[in-house]
């Protein structure tokens, strides 16, 4: 037991709580905030997954961005006479139902991942990932880059005109 | 270092994600709570395609989920639009006040 799995069980732990805190409180600040250890977690997971890029990008887009959008939507969609900003949910059919399907689909998932015999390569020594997605984002999938740049654009255009009051 | 951690433990972890934020999906009405959990699915999305792509040792899967990072943004943004503008029309957020659709 090394520090590596401890941290590695760590962020697990982290996330799979907070994701289910996400879900399962009843108001819905607690599940902004659950929302927030869960980025943090996988941000963790990414870094013992030596992609230190997509760690900081996940920091930077969905805590900065994401959560931070979210949050004002809480608090823009929110009657402000009561202070106590819940969210219900639906009835105990709809539940059982959402379980079993879910845990259906779980187990297959699972059981197919503990199957199949994945394709792993000995992983080279650390070293950082920005250069070669850098590379990789300026030759091979510049196009897709661009395209996403453009998406961007017209999605922010479109949500300040949707948005607006009239 | 890698090694240490199988990549089933990964893949595990983010297939629970992914049911956990379904789970979400199917069973709460509140739009931004909804929203939430599926921003959770494509985290577990993001967290396969990273653990393949280091696994693999190539980084082209860690791109593919720098482009899946600028859809959620954008589609946060439109979606949270979408979902002002129906509380401001509706007074509501849970989805199923909003019937307009409905027949």
């Amino acid at each position: 037991m090394n520090w590596y799995n401890i941290v590695f069980y760590l962020f697990a732990l982290i996330v799979l709580v907070s994701a289910a805190g996400v879900v399962f409180s009843r108001k819905m600040m607690y599940a902004a905030f659950s929302l927030l250890f869960t980025f943090f977690g996988v941000a963790g997971l990414y870094v013992l997954l030596n992609a230190d890029f997509i760690a900081v990008t996940q920091i930077m887009v969905y805590i900065g961005g994401i959560l931070i959008l979210i949050i004002f939507g809480v608090m823009l969609t929110s009657k402000f006479t009561d202070l106590e900003i819940k969210s219900g949910t639906t009835g105990t059919v709809q539940y059982v139902l959402a379980g079993i399907s879910t845990i259906i689909v779980a187990a297959a998932l699972i059981i197919m991942y503990l199957n199949v015999d994945w394709v792993q390569n000995p992983v080279p020594e650390l070293e950082s990932t920005v250069k070669p997605i850098g590379i990789l984002l300026m030759t091979k999938y510049f196009l897709a880059f661009q395209v996403a740049a453009i998406l961007l654009l017209l999605a922010f255009i479109g949500a300040a005109k949707i948005a607006r009051r009239k | 270092m890698l090694q240490s951690i199988p990549l089933e433990y990964y893949l595990i972890i983010s297939a629970v994600i992914f049911i956990i934020g379904s789970i979400g999906v199917i069973t709460r009405r509140n739009a931004i709570i909804i929203f939430m959990s599926i921003e959770l699915m494509l985290n577990a999305v993001n967290l396969t395609l990273v653990s393949f792509s280091s696994f693999l040792g190539d980084v082209s899967g860690q791109i593919f989920v720098f482009f899946v990072m600028s859809v959620a943004a954008a589609e946060a943004a439109i979606g949270l639009a979408i979902i002002l503008a129906l509380f401001r029309s509706k007074q509501t957020i849970y989805v199923d006040e909003v019937n307009l659709l409905k027949w």
